[in-house]
């Protein structure tokens, strides 16, 4: 049904709209990341899109794997029209340079914790937000923590850790499940630092 | 007054009534008595081992017999820490103020494998068991663990108060899961020995 609004915004925004797909009743189109939040506000102010729902907004990062890096999703619904609609839009580059779009809280306001949510794990920089700050993380942390070359194994804590050398079993000072990623690559922290 | 023969086939007086009489015994062994079933609790409760604790403490469980009874939500009034469910990175420093604030003797008691070890969560926001934060008195591992391995921990801890030791302890599982495997039937693979 709402394959009509891929057509509404394939024929008002034409090659900023770079592919569409709908599987399964979802349909996503992937746009042009500097016309995001004109195309945003377009949706919501277009009687035949009408959507007035913010329903979801996170980021992917598919570092390896395709250039640009991260890709901001974006889920909007109409109530009026019962239709909703995902959005993408791919940023960045490798080393992580230029990972910024334009914020949608001018557009609809649930964005703007979904948006320091993002900013916080990804590091995303959302332009024109009012107030982007980190919403999980403390402070202090550094880095992104869902980004893939975060090291997997890397915490930051805050108070100095007591050493705790004999554990009883069935506990051991090689806490936590390290076994689960023996048959995995990721980055260790004692590489990266 | 009345007499009473033990097995060992001595014979101790007995007060009855409103007659009156001593007791010797030590200063310490005195005071360990005392705190052993007057533990005030603070419940440092954040994740979902809470629903057991609340199964522990209310009537079906009923901690009041041991004298851990009153919860008060004040460090400053208790003596025993309940560490109730995952502590994550940002908040372990609350918790060791919590800790630092509580007047001595204080215990702590790691409820559950996630305050024990950190659990299931290996990541970069959960604290790998608050020993690593507060000195641990009792663990009690299980997610979440039965109400009945709490009160065994609760009984530990009071038995380690009356002795004085202050060495960490652990409530063992009743079954040993690894024992108990292999007498599982295995589904799947079929065995490679015939």
């Amino acid at each position: 049904m709402s394959k009509r609004v891929l057509e509404i915004l394939k024929s008002k925004f034409g090659d900023d709209i770079y592919e569409t797909h709908s599987q399964f009743g979802d349909d996503t189109a992937v746009v042009n990341p500097q016309r995001w939040r004109e195309i945003a506000r377009f949706l919501r102010d277009d009687p035949q899109c009408a959507m007035n729902m913010f329903v979801d907004l996170t980021a992917v990062d598919y570092l390896g794997r395709q250039t640009p890096r991260f890709e901001v999703v974006l889920h909007v619904h109409s109530l009026e029209r019962s239709h909703r609609i995902r959005l993408k839009a791919r940023i960045g580059d490798d080393d992580a340079n230029g990972v910024e779009i334009d914020s949608v809280v001018s557009v609809w306001k649930g964005a703007n914790w979904f948006e320091r949510e993002c900013f916080d794990m990804f590091g995303v920089n959302f332009k024109g937000h009012p107030d982007l700050r980190r919403i999980l993380m403390y402070p202090e942390f550094v880095g992104y923590p869902l980004r893939k070359d975060y090291p997997a194994d890397k915490t930051q804590p805050l108070v100095e850790l007591r050493n705790v050398p004999d554990k009883l079993p069935p506990f051991s000072t090689d806490e936590g499940m390290p076994f689960g990623r023996q048959t995995h690559d990721y980055p260790r922290g004692e590489e990266t630092n | 007054m009345g007499e009473m023969t033990t097995g060992g086939g001595t014979t101790i007086q007995v007060l009855e009534g409103s007659e009156t009489g001593f007791a010797t015994t030590k200063f310490d062994a005195l005071l360990n008595w005392a705190r052993k079933y007057s533990l005030f609790q603070y419940p440092f409760i954040t994740a979902c081992c809470a629903m057991e604790f609340m199964a522990m403490a209310s009537p079906r469980f009923d901690m009041a017999r041991f004298g851990a009874e009153a919860p008060r939500f004040s460090p400053r009034q208790s003596d025993l820490l309940w560490v109730v469910g995952t502590i994550s990175q940002r908040q372990a420093p609350a918790l060791k103020r919590i800790y630092e604030q509580m007047a001595d003797p204080k215990y702590v008691f790691a409820f559950g494998t996630c305050a024990s070890c950190g659990g299931f969560y290996d990541n970069y926001t959960t604290l790998a068991g608050i020993d690593k934060v507060v000195p641990v008195d009792v663990y009690v591992p299980g997610c979440p663990p039965r109400p009945e391995a709490v009160i065994d921990g609760l009984l530990l801890l009071q038995d380690k108060i009356a002795r004085g030791d202050r060495t960490p302890a652990i409530v063992k599982p009743r079954r040993d899961p690894t024992v108990q495997a292999g007498n599982l039937v295995r589904l799947g693979k079929k065995s490679t020995a015939t």
